[in-house]
């Protein structure tokens, strides 16, 4: 296990140099001049030049491919162009509301879409089975984007039920105000198609021998489902979590744009309109890594599952 | 399976022909997968209706890119926030007008320093000629903030949005089945540096690729479907190596090589037919994709520019537009929307259906 963890990770070098380059080359062959992004629109030449030399933008591309991998390395990403304010502390402060909007989301989605989906799957063809399907497809194919500004608009401006949008210092405060509001809109959204991958995951299993086998042994409806089928179906079940793990730090950005929480993904579209470069390649490269780390821990995750699986 | 042969192959083989077998002869090719399909998919109703819809949807788009219909969707017809015809127009307004000034008009043209000029101007104001044109009160379906028609907005914002989607599939497509035909048929170093490419574009989370690119490519048509497609092509590149590792060491393709078919030839007449299937399923996933991220790429302003109009645009306008309690433009844009995307999705389906019978049921 410990060698295969070392290798893992040595293996993540390479891809983890290649999202730095890439993100680096990005900026610096496409992007617009920084120091001019910096100065402003009414800057002289010499302020101009002066953020040049101060930000080593005269200084050949692999000595500044250096400072950057250095700036990694010792997890010194710079600072905000707009604000000032150090990129590390960034991160700090706005993963927690990101964190308390995302985390909810994910736990009830997959808590909601499990047991309806056994359901659905147990009854294959059944009303409820089919009203699933109808209401992922009708669900999934309108924007995201509709049901915030329609929620908003019932819930918030309407009925009153919920705030519009806002946060607070409290946690508290956050969860019982601010939060349901956006958590209630993604299921919305999110519950049927889960639903609609689960009942494939509970379905491939409950077509295999040893439920038959099961079943003819005598037993119970119930030990059937609960003991067998679920424990197998868990395996593509935690693969599907893993793989939205990584989006809980950014995916919510649309939410956060919305209810103006002050969140990473909130930062990430204020820093995309400033065009504040050090944020976003930061950003990019630090999620980058997340991703991956998550993914190893979603293979070992496999191992601890489901004892077939081989880890090489 | 070979390449699909033309409908009149097998048409003249079943037609009796004088000094033959008569009607019961052996077929000289088996129907190629592109008949088969067809066969399977117009036994789909599901899927014919949503193939009837898109292709409706393509004749409109057809319609609104050669301006025949909503050309003038950037006009103000309408007086500001029209309401659709069938609402009636809007009741008017509370406030009263300015009162009317009362008492007699004093003449102050003796200590109005600009007195002397105002016939002259008065006379050069009489050369221009200005057209006054009627607003209308009400729209078949509503007018925006400044009075645009909303359906010729949907029916425009349609045309860019589908296009970007298609244009977007269509570059991510080219990448994805080169990349993937070369990394599946070399391997070697060609394949490592490729799959190592691929391992770099999926470790970061496709909306910060996505943002990363819209900074620097900034915004437009063509940039947004250039953003997604960079961002987009690495699904089908997986795809698309496996089925190439998987085929090159078939036997038809083994035999294509002792014949001296080239690699280039083996690759993309041999083998790519083969394959086209798979990649057309994937690429219409990407269509549906790609245009929910226009239209949250336009929402966020960072999709198509000022001058176009698109279903995200129209969204982002909607927002402010639904607390006046004008929902119009929010309904005709959903609607559009939601209907494009069903069909495409069910017709998606039904493509996938019919080309690979294996992959039924599986999601």
């Amino acid at each position: 296990m410990t060698a295969y963890l070392i290798r893992r990770l040595w293996q993540m070098i390479p891809t983890l140099f290649g999202v730095v380059l890439l993100v680096f080359f990005l900026f610096k062959a496409f992007g617009n001049d920084p120091a001019e992004i910096l100065a402003g629109l009414n800057a002289s030449q010499q302020t101009v030049e002066a953020i040049r030399t101060q930000l080593g933008l005269n200084d050949p591309w692999y000595v500044q491919l250096g400072i950057y991998f250095k700036g990694i390395a010792t997890f010194d990403w710079g600072r905000s162009w707009a604000t000032n304010e150090s990129v590390a502390h960034l991160f700090a402060t706005r993963l927690p509301a990101t964190l308390t909007v995302m985390l909810p989301i994910l736990v009830l989605d997959t808590l909601l879409a499990l047991p309806i989906a056994m359901w659905v799957a147990y009854r294959r063809g059944s009303l409820g089975d089919r009203a699933i399907m109808i209401a992922s497809t009708l669900a999934l194919s309108i924007s995201f984007l509709v049901y915030i500004i329609v929620g908003q608009y019932v819930f918030g401006f309407q009925l009153g039920w919920f705030p519009v949008q806002g946060w607070s210092d409290s946690v508290l405060t956050n969860l019982v105000t601010y939060v349901p509001l956006p958590v209630m809109l993604a299921l919305l959204v999110g519950v049927a198609p889960q639903t609609r991958l689960y009942r494939t995951f509970f379905l491939d299993e409950l077509g295999h021998d040893y439920v038959r086998t099961a079943r003819a042994k005598g037993m119970t409806e119930k030990t059937v489902l609960f003991r067998h089928v679920l424990r197998n179906a868990m395996v593509p079940i935690l693969t599907n979590i893993g793989l939205a793990l990584p989006g809980i730090f950014v995916g919510s950005f649309l939410i956060e744009v919305f209810f103006s929480i002050p969140g990473l993904g909130r930062e990430v579209i204020l820093a995309v309109n400033r065009s504040d470069y050090p944020v976003i390649q930061a950003l990019t490269v630090y999620l980058a890594f997340i991703t991956m780390l998550i993914n190893l821990a979603v293979d070992v995750l496999y191992k601890l599952v489901d004892p077939r699986v081989v880890l090489k | 399976m070979p390449p699909s042969s033309g409908p009149a192959v097998g048409m003249s083989a079943v037609l009796p022909t004088p000094g033959t077998a008569p009607a019961n002869a052996f077929p000289l090719r088996s129907e190629g997968v592109w008949q088969a399909a067809w066969k399977r998919l117009r036994k789909d109703r599901l899927g014919m209706v949503s193939m009837a819809i898109v292709a409706l949807f393509v004749l409109m788009i057809v319609l609104t890119a050669t301006g025949l219909v909503a050309k003038g969707w950037q006009r103000e017809v309408g007086v500001p926030s029209a309401p659709p015809t069938f609402l009636g127009p809007a009741a008017a307004t509370e406030s009263a007008a300015a009162l009317a000034p009362t008492g007699p008009v004093a003449d102050i043209s003796a200590v109005d320093p600009l007195a002397p000029r105002y016939a002259e101007w008065a006379e050069r104001a009489a050369k221009y000629k200005t057209v006054e044109t009627p607003k209308a009160e009400t729209l078949p379906f509503g007018g925006d903030r400044v009075g645009r028609d909303v359906l010729s907005k949907a029916m425009k914002g349609t045309q860019t949005s589908v296009f970007v989607g298609l244009m977007g599939a269509i570059v991510a497509t080219l990448i994805g089945t080169v990349l993937g035909a070369l990394g599946g048929f070399f391997g070697g170093k060609v394949g490592d540096f490729l799959e190592w490419l691929y391992s770099v574009f999926t470790s970061i989370p496709d909306i910060l690729l996505i943002l990363s690119f819209a900074v620097i490519f900034g915004r437009g048509i063509g940039s947004v479907a250039m953003i997604l497609a960079l961002v987009g092509w690495t699904g089908l590149y997986r795809q698309v190596r496996a089925e190439f590792i998987k085929h090159s060491t078939r036997d038809y393709v083994r035999s294509a090589e002792a014949i001296g078919a080239s690699t280039t030839s083996r690759m993309f007449r041999h083998i790519l037919p083969n394959v086209s299937h798979v990649i057309l399923v994937r690429m219409s996933l990407l269509v549906v994709g790609f245009i929910k991220y226009e239209v949250i790429l336009s929402y966020l302003g960072l999709g198509v520019g000022v001058e176009d109009v698109s279903w995200g645009t129209m969204l982002a306008e909607a927002q402010s537009e639904l607390i006046l309690g004008n929902w119009w433009q929010l309904v005709a844009a959903t609607v559009f929307m939601a209907v494009f995307v069903t069909a495409f999705s069910l017709m998606t389906d039904a493509l996938r259906d019919a080309l690979d019978p294996k992959l039924r049921g599986l999601e």
